[in-house]
């Protein structure tokens, strides 16, 4: 299949759109398609062979922030140019309804589209005050995918209509290899923790209780941590004589983040409620890392019952200390557990959704030819 | 003399104006109407493909004879609905389907027979298909409805004699992966 996918966001800006737009083509090309991919990009941006420049974005308010958008007579013509050259089977829009390519490429469009929705908010104004201007470029868009329940939501609540749920996908092989941080797990144990540390809902506070008494029990036990928040007052929150073995790494890099997943003997989930899928876990199971996460309904699911992880009672500090200490004696469950996990998270990589995106693309390409160039005005 | 013909002229154009407002109004509504009547055509095809794809498994001879029946029972029964009973035959073959796929082990046993995986995933792609294309031709519907409903579109014949498009509502829950 041919299939032409629009980018809004500069490509050499790294951004949750841009590697989304990256994962979904990589796995495509590996499966064989052809695809060519449009975005903004400075003119002496190194770009991968499958990505066209549309010119460079310009840094303009939007929604309450800055964006890097492309838009304007010469960008909208070379968008028409490149949909023209390209005689697509499917066209792919990525967030149609920002004021960049996206929508350049519904107006100059005719013919089987289909648009991905990113973004999740509460309450858009740029988004109800665009809705009239967008509606007949909106109009023409054959099918909608959803990355999340959120921007579903977002998307039924702002410009109405459905979408279907298609998630993001992890690239498991860039998480199965990686040197472990020096030093780390060392002889006596180490628990991992990864996530926003200021957010009740990822359930820091239950894991730092447990290690209150894991940490006493096993006195060269040692607590790894990683991700945004306030490090000193996390380590507040610690009694002083364990405080030497409780280390936070504070934001990690991509690369570190998969080093500190390979650093731990037990890598913890102590979410409270709210993970709709839990990329984070995906990454660990991807990873490798033996797991133990509390028993909330969808890490339940993605660890298979508790064979691809173990489960503790969620929000209960001594089930999680005796889960632990369970798995810090045993070696053998820790590798079993590790194995389970790497096969089971091949369900979440990005072969596996890209091709449930094939098969957006097969439902809507049918046999109606190729995408053309608008006739009427939009 | 010259004021007459000056607001003759702005009458001119005022006309113009509208007209083209109108056809503009009348291309948008035209082109729902194409998205609408693919996405039908799209729609019915994944239905087709997908009570073909359930006979063939019941035809397989990989199943039991009691599951075979149920499976060709519904999809049959799915194929030969009438307009009026289509969406209740069609929410019938999704259950069956689910009630067939979702037995323990199922899946692990049909994947180590004789083209089984082939057929499993060939069962999952169709199945997917039709909740992509109900999806969205539900929302090509939702876009004509709004479209009509406005002001210009109901006392102008913008829309010919098309009826207003019906939903399609069923229950199309895909058996477990």
């Amino acid at each position: 299949m041919r299939i032409g996918i629009v980018c809004p966001y500069t490509w050499d800006v790294p951004g949750g759109v841009q590697s989304h737009v990256r994962d979904l083509t990589e796995a495509l090309l590996a499966s064989g398609h052809e695809v060519s991919v449009i975005a903004p990009a400075d003119d002496d941006a190194p770009l991968p062979p499958y990505v066209v420049s549309a010119g460079r974005a310009v840094p303009v308010p939007y929604n309450g922030s800055v964006a890097r958008l492309s838009f304007g007579f010469l960008s909208a013509a070379r968008v028409r140019r490149w949909i023209r050259e390209g005689r697509f089977d499917v066209l792919h829009v990525h967030e149609p309804a920002s004021p960049s390519l996206g929508v350049l490429a519904c107006w100059a469009a005719d013919g089987p589209i289909v648009a991905t929705f990113h973004a999740s908010f509460e309450r858009s104004r740029a988004l109800s005050a665009a809705g009239p201007i967008l509606q007949s470029a909106l109009e023409k868009i054959t099918a909608r995918i959803a990355v999340s329940e959120k921007a579903r939501k977002t998307l039924v609540e702002h410009l109405g209509g459905d979408a279907v749920l298609i998630p993001n996908g992890v690239t498991t092989e860039r998480y199965t290899m990686a040197t472990p941080l020096p030093g780390w797990p060392g002889d006596d144990g180490a628990l991992g923790f990864l996530g926003r540390m200021d957010e009740q809902r990822k359930g820091l506070p239950v894991l730092l209780r447990a290690f209150e008494t894991l940490g006493r029990e096993r006195p060269g036990l040692r607590l790894l941590l990683a991700g945004p928040g306030d490090a000193e007052e996390i380590r507040a929150k610690v009694s002083p004589e364990l405080r030497s073995r409780v280390v936070n790494l504070g934001l990690v890099s991509e690369a570190d983040k998969v080093r500190a997943l390979h650093s731990v003997d037990v890598f913890v989930a102590p979410n409270t409620g709210g993970e709709s899928f839990g990329i984070v876990l995906a990454e660990a199971m991807a990873a490798g890392a033996p797991i133990l996460a509390s028993d909330i309904p969808a890490f339940n699911r993605v660890l298979l019952g508790g064979r691809a992880g173990a489960l503790f009672r969620v929000g209960d500090p001594a089930a999680l200390a005796a889960g632990a200490a369970e798995l810090l004696d045993d070696a053998p469950r820790r590798k079993q557990l590790s194995d389970e996990a790497k096969a089971a998270v091949r369900v979440y990589d990005w072969s596996t959704v890209a091709r449930d995106v094939v098969r957006v693309y097969e439902t809507v390409a049918g046999d109606t030819g190729v995408v053309e160039i608008t006739q009427s005005r939009p | 003399m010259t004021e007459i013909l000056l607001n003759v002229a702005l009458l001119v154009a005022v006309l113009i104006l509208l007209g083209v407002y109108v056809s503009w109004r009348a291309t948008r509504i035209d082109r729902l109407h194409v998205r609408l009547e693919t996405a039908r055509a799209v729609l019915d095809a994944a239905l087709v493909r997908r009570a073909a794809v359930a006979l063939e498994l019941a035809a397989s001879r990989q199943l039991d004879p009691a599951t075979s029946l149920l499976l060709a029972a519904a999809a049959h029964e799915a194929r030969i609905a009438d307009a009026d009973n289509r969406e209740f035959a069609e929410s019938d073959l999704s259950r069956a389907l689910r009630a067939v796929v979702d037995q323990p082990d199922f899946r692990r046993t049909l994947a180590d027979r004789e083209d089984g995986a082939a057929l499993l995933d060939d069962l999952d792609a169709a199945v997917r298909k039709v909740s992509y294309a109900r999806s969205f031709y539900n929302n090509a519907v939702t876009a004509t409805r709004t479209a009509r409903r406005k002001l210009l579109p109901r006392v102008l014949p913008l829309s010919g004699r098309a009826p207003l498009p019906e939903f399609f509502e069923i229950d199309d829950a895909p058996p477990e992966t």
